[in-house]
């Protein structure tokens, strides 16, 4: 904890320093790009946050609300600056809070080729993948305080891994980039005890372009292949310390399939105004093997075939530079089918109609703060739930360059 | 599997018939620029238009596409371009245009700037540590560009480097020309207080000799606020400004408010090539000019 702090207030003293240009040739000059974000909300919840369950889904990764109350649990610091002229380099890391205690998670640490030729690329180490659309965007980019349900469901809240990713850009005037990526598999959904194979892959093809100086958008589609070995303990149960006590695990096959859709429009293409985003990502995941549910010494297991689907859709408006108000719909579905007793043991018993509504207002004073309000309708707990967020998200430092 | 490979192919353009330079500009005033210099031995694509805020691109998939085949980039550097620039360079896999390249040219590295802030503080507003970007509205820094520039495609397409040559020395002359015809023009402009909307015309109006008294907005990229309006208001009636300057693409009910309560005439100037209908440098710099000589009368 207190070494995490020293490493971030060094880092943060470092950013008061004169920012070196001209013909100045001090050997900081060389310094990457550092970007700091702070962020934290206050969460009011009519369930204790630790007891979130999705039935039907097997939960893992970040997949659980933000913590109840006022928390900053959350700071991400990112370096970045290119290696040299073949090689663009990026770490990220989040300071987290989870039970009293503060962890480093190395959300980031990869290198990006600049110089390949035939509209190729190659990035490596760890990253996120490029799996549908939010997965992407860094936490502090999103529209939303929370990840959309079924990101929470599907990705564990995000999907980062260690591996290689390789696309192609074709070279013509709508984009179309295709991508494929090789990864370690060691975290949600994936989980992969080792060995020499990866443990998970994606592939993925994007297209995009305009529609006149105002609208313009992006549409992909990918799909992910794993097999976890062993993959569990992100069910609430296996959280707490209850007499019933079960931790449940999956083996098997995993293939999720997403499709992502991306609409933006500003009058005359000044997105600094006015203007719409429009976004949607639909999930399909299939998992075929076998549940084993722990009861102390003994364990039970049984075959189990799943197939879970969700979306989430939505709308956030910029009805002035500062303001902006947003809508968003999320939805899950699980058809599992296994001994019904051992599905609900683990969890993954159906759970019948699963959705949320969220209502966002957002204000920035300038491009690097903002304050926003959340009120959502939580559907998915075994009582429906009421919410109000509210957040901040103020990032210190180098000037970022976000994706679309 | 077939049908794929036909919709890959319907996707392709048809192959470029000559070896024109395709050359991605930031501003339209650089791709306005290198329709000066190099006339049809280059294909130009612009990023942004004259109605659209240079700093608040968003690195969209058609402008990753057009930076993917790009043999040069032409951009005003000076962080202008730091919210979105950087993304397109990563995401277009094109070695040719990534900085350090040959095809990686930066305006802002050819001339003086203005206003380098004493200190880098986010306190200050949107400030560039670099000094302010906006310096293509001095038509002398076109001309320092130009020579850049035009050295640039000879080195990059070296079997025309006469042709580029000898389009620079006709630009330039046709430009001197213009900027002597401009000066003697607007002398009357010369210490005339003015509004601006955002710091965007420093160098326009240290080229023609205003002087800027206030901005609309309160700090650089903050949006103005009643408060700060109002001292404005009192300054501009203080000093008897004529005119509040506006780019086409920045919101004009800022400049509306002061002028309904004032003396002021809300000034609309064309920024960049396609603000106010003007179709390339010269007509850019004629309406400037124009617009701010009819607000003065």
């Amino acid at each position: 904890m207190r070494r995490a702090f020293l490493v971030v207030s060094g880092l943060a003293a470092g950013l008061s320093l004169p920012v070196a240009h001209g013909q100045q040739s001090a050997g900081n000059a060389f310094n990457p790009a550092i970007s700091l974000v702070l962020s934290g909300q206050y969460a009011s919840y009519g369930y204790d946050p630790a007891e979130f369950a999705l039935p039907g889904f097997q939960l893992g990764g970040e997949a659980h609300p933000k913590p109840e109350g006022l928390s900053a649990d959350h700071t991400e610091l990112v370096l970045s600056a290119n290696i040299d002229h073949r090689f663009y380099g990026q770490v990220s890391a989040a300071l987290a809070t989870h039970d009293d205690e503060t962890k480093v998670e190395l959300e980031e640490a990869f290198v990006e080729t600049l110089g390949l030729p035939a509209g190729l690329g190659v990035k490596f180490g760890r990253f996120r993948s490029g799996l549908g659309y939010i997965n992407q965007q860094h936490g502090h980019a999103w529209d939303f305080v929370d990840a959309p349900l079924p990101v929470q469901a599907f990705l564990g809240g995000g999907y980062y891994d260690d591996g290689l990713r390789l696309s192609w850009l074709a070279p013509t005037d709508t984009m179309l980039e295709i991508s494929v990526e090789a990864l370690r598999g060691r975290r949600f959904p994936a989980a992969d005890e080792g060995g020499g194979a990866p443990g998970a892959y994606t592939a993925s093809i994007k297209v995009g372009g305009d529609v006149g100086a105002s609208h313009s958008w992006q549409a992909g589609i990918s799909g992910l292949w794993a097999s976890p070995r062993q993959r569990g303990g992100g069910h609430a149960h296996g959280h707490d310390d209850h007499d019933h006590d079960h931790a449940a695990h999956f083996s098997g096959d995993s293939d999720l399939l997403v499709l992502d859709l991306v609409w933006k429009w500003a009058p005359g293409g000044n997105a600094a105004g006015r203007g719409l985003v429009l976004q949607s990502e639909y999930f399909q995941r299939r998992e075929d093997g076998a549940v084993e549910v722990a009861h102390g010494d003994h364990s039970h297991h049984a075959d189990y075939r799943g197939t879970q689907r969700g979306w989430y859709g939505q709308a956030v408006y910029r009805f002035s530079p500062r303001w902006r108000a947003g809508l968003r719909y999320d939805r899950l579905w699980s058809d599992n089918r296994g001994d019904p007793e051992l599905l609900a043991e683990a969890g993954l018993a159906d759970g019948g109609s699963l959705w949320r509504a969220s209502a966002m207002l957002d204000f920035a004073t300038s491009e690097f703060a903002r304050l926003r309000l959340q009120y959502t309708r939580d559907e998915t707990q075994p009582k429906a739930d009421d919410q109000w967020l509210l957040q901040y998200v103020m990032a210190l430092g180098a000037h970022g360059a976000h994706g679309f | 599997m077939k049908r794929i490979v036909l919709a890959l192919a319907l996707l392709l353009p048809a192959l470029p018939v000559h070896g024109a330079l395709r050359v991605f500009a930031c501003e339209p005033e650089w791709a306005a620029l290198i329709r000066e210099l190099a006339g049809d031995r280059a294909e130009v694509f612009s990023a942004t238009t004259a109605q659209q805020d240079p700093h608040r691109i968003e690195a969209r998939p058609s402008l990753i596409a057009q930076l993917r085949r790009a043999d040069l980039l032409v951009c005003t550097g000076a962080e202008l371009e730091a919210g979105w620039l950087p993304m397109l360079l990563r995401r277009a896999n094109n070695a040719k245009v990534q900085i350090g390249a040959a095809g990686h040219f930066e305006a802002a590295a050819h001339v003086e700037l203005l206003e380098k802030p004493a200190r880098a503080d986010r306190a200050d507003g949107d400030v560039h540590a670099a000094g302010n970007p906006h310096l293509h509205l001095d038509p002398r820094n076109i001309a320092r560009v130009a020579r850049a520039l035009s050295a640039r495609l000879a080195e990059l397409d070296a079997a025309n480097a006469a042709t580029y040559q000898a389009r620079h020395d006709d630009f330039q002359q046709r430009w001197r020309q213009a900027i002597e015809r401009w000066e003697a023009s607007a002398a009357p402009l010369r210490g005339v207080p003015v509004v601006v909307a955002h710091r965007s015309w420093p160098y326009l109006l240290r080229w023609l000799g205003l002087e800027e008294v206030a901005a609309l907005e309160p700090k650089p990229g903050v949006p103005p606020n009643s408060g700060h309006l109002a001292e404005v208001l009192a300054l501009a009636q203080a000093r008897r400004v004529p005119m509040a300057l506006y780019a086409a693409y920045q919101d004009p009910r800022p400049a509306r408010w002061l002028a309904e309560r004032s003396e002021v005439t809300a000034v609309e100037l064309p920024f960049t090539v396609g603000g106010g209908g003007s179709a390339d440098l010269f007509e850019l710099f004629e309406l400037t000019v124009t617009r701010l000589l009819e607000a003065r009368r």
